[in-house]
């Protein structure tokens, strides 16, 4: 089937899933989105909401009870699920459940010796890799003998090496220090506009979703909101909230006349400086 | 009781049989003073978690010798003194919940205190008070702790090593992966802990909201070494060195002085927290 550029890359229509069919409570009930090529989408909500079960069900590891995937023009299943694979890939929260390499250039090879893919080809492929997630010089170290954050960005080279479509990342940013995390998410950035890289990224850090084309939230297991950050900052309350709609909301708490919706950075100083 | 930490020119690496890596911690000098709350920050593999590990034996130091209250890890005590420490030393790694293991969260909580030589009834009561202590309840105990939720086992897992009743505590990344609400409770709980029972307590973290909510004083480290250790507001004051370290500043912080580059306002103190901003703002009249 030939992907056409109005048709979405990803969508999800009225899935529902449950681990164990004795359960009555749904894991995911009636899911429904979907995602544009070359967008990045946050997807947040507490632990246990079901983000990693969705993300599970993107990659084929779990198969819904009720409902399809469509992923590149694929419908997801037993036969596609290969097909699909080959053009998504993700990195998981705790990098230690991913490695198989004995050093790191090892590793972030795999993948790539998984696809036939000619040595010197797959050579390069390592080296900018390791060099976009500033890991080259560890190129020869034993990966499980790395630090947490070292672990981390080499299991995201490792991703980067196969020039997917599509990245999931699930809660891949946890372990980084904060600037190896904005160096990594600019990185990311100029893949997505360079080659149109469709990102989904489950997250906690409301100021990484807040830098998202659109944010899906999800509470116990169905979607409660989606919509772009400014949208979805202003309607769920209840969250924990980018910065700068903490003050807005302490100001406003201290009767102070603060606008009623969502603020970005830029609009706020703008409001302060009027 | 509250016991001190001093370090004296300690260096370690991982060594592997006969192979030998670059150091891990190059001559480190470190004194902590008993029941503070001291936040270790630092760059991916500048030493953070292999600090800690030094302090309970797990990795040995090649050189010099760290000194916990009467106790003492070098290169030439014999490994079999090093149980002692390790009772007074409650060591919580990254991702604990990886260590759960037992069928039900009480024998998992029981199994350091059983380990330790306390008897089965004294190690269920302690299971009992440490369920309470991580905000749980006792109804917890009977469960597999397979069945609870991320923020449940850790929480669980944390139990397991505050039921050995430490004297330090030492955490790496205790918050990590946590959603924000489950982060924050740990938080408070690992303060409260700090501030009643005088727990002498040691935390790795990459967030400087953090630090700066919770911690006393800051560790800084860069390759191995000790860069910088003072109290928090020290550490926060100086706006080019965090730079130069590559380190963040809280959002407040940051925020605050976006804000004083823009309307060319210098707000009265630096501010650490959303709240402190929020007042300083309304003080000046921009809000």
């Amino acid at each position: 089937m030939v992907l056409d550029s109005t048709n979405p890359i990803i969508e999800v229509k009225d899935v529902s899933f449950r681990y164990d069919l004795r359960n009555s409570a749904e894991t995911l009930s009636s899911i429904n989105f979907s995602v544009q090529k070359g967008e990045w989408v946050a997807i947040i909500g507490n632990n246990g909401s079901g983000k990693s079960t969705l993300a599970g069900i993107l990659l084929g590891l779990y198969k819904p009870q009720f409902g399809s995937v469509t992923i590149a023009g694929y419908e997801l299943n037993e036969e596609t699920k290969w097909e699909i694979r080959k053009r998504m890939g993700i990195v998981f929260q705790n990098p230690d459940n991913q490695f198989i390499g004995s050093t790191v250039e090892d590793d972030v090879a795999f993948g790539l010796e998984n696809l036939n893919m000619p040595y010197e080809q797959m050579k390069m492929r390592v080296y900018e890799a390791l060099h976009m997630v500033d890991m080259y010089d560890y190129r020869h170290a034993d990966p499980t003998r790395l630090s947490g954050g070292q672990k981390q960005r080499v299991a995201i080279a490792g991703l980067l090496a196969l020039q997917p479509e599509i990245l999931l990342l699930d809660e891949a940013f946890v372990m980084l220090d904060p600037k190896s995390r904005k160096d990594l998410l600019k990185t990311l950035q100029k893949l997505k506009s360079r080659h149109q890289l469709t990102i989904i990224s489950i997250t906690h850090d409301m100021n990484e979703a807040a830098s998202s084309d659109r944010i899906i939230v999800l509470k116990n297991g169905t979607i409660s909101s989606i919509g772009t950050p400014k949208e979805v900052f202003s309607k769920e309350l209840d969250f924990e909230a980018p910065f700068t709609e903490k003050l807005r909301r302490i100001l406003q708490m201290k009767g102070r006349n603060v606008p009623n919706t969502y603020m970005s950075e830029e609009e706020m100083v703008e409001w302060l400086w009027k | 009781m509250a016991m001190e930490i001093r370090y004296s020119n300690v260096s370690a690496d991982y060594q592997l049989g006969p192979i030998r890596t670059k150091n891990v911690l190059d001559d480190v000098n470190l004194f902590v003073k008993p029941s503070s709350f001291t936040a270790i920050v630092g760059q991916t593999g500048a030493g953070k978690s292999s600090l800690l590990k030094v302090m309970n034996g797990l990795i040995r130091p090649k050189q010099g010798e760290v000194k916990i209250g009467k106790y003492s890890v070098s290169s030439n005590n014999d490994p079999t003194s090093l149980k002692e420490v390790r009772k007074r030393i409650g060591m919580v790694f990254q991702f604990p919940e990886s260590q759960l293991f037992a069928e039900t969260v009480e024998k998992d909580i029981c199994f350091g205190p059983l380990n330790f030589g306390v008897g089965l009834s004294e190690a269920k009561e302690m299971a009992k008070t440490a369920i309470y202590q991580v905000g749980l309840d006792a109804s917890f105990l009977p469960k597999s702790p397979f069945s609870l939720s991320g923020g449940q086992k850790r929480r669980v897992a944390i139990a397991g090593i505050l039921a050995m009743k430490p004297d330090i505590l030492i955490l790496d990344e205790p918050g990590a992966g946590l959603d924000p609400t489950g982060k924050q409770e740990i938080l408070s709980l690992i303060a409260s802990w700090n501030k009643n029972n005088k727990l002498t307590t040691l935390m790795v973290t990459h967030e400087m909201d953090d630090v700066a909510k919770f911690a006393e004083d800051v560790i800084v480290m860069e390759k191995g070494k000790i860069i910088f250790h003072d109290d928090v507001r020290t550490f926060f004051a100086d706006l080019n060195q965090i730079q130069s370290w590559n380190l963040d500043i809280p959002e407040a912080r940051r925020f605050q002085l976006l804000i004083e580059e823009k309307t060319g306002v210098s707000l009265p103190k630096i501010c650490l927290t959303v709240e402190e901003l929020a007042d300083c703002l309304i003080e000046v009249g921009l809000a």
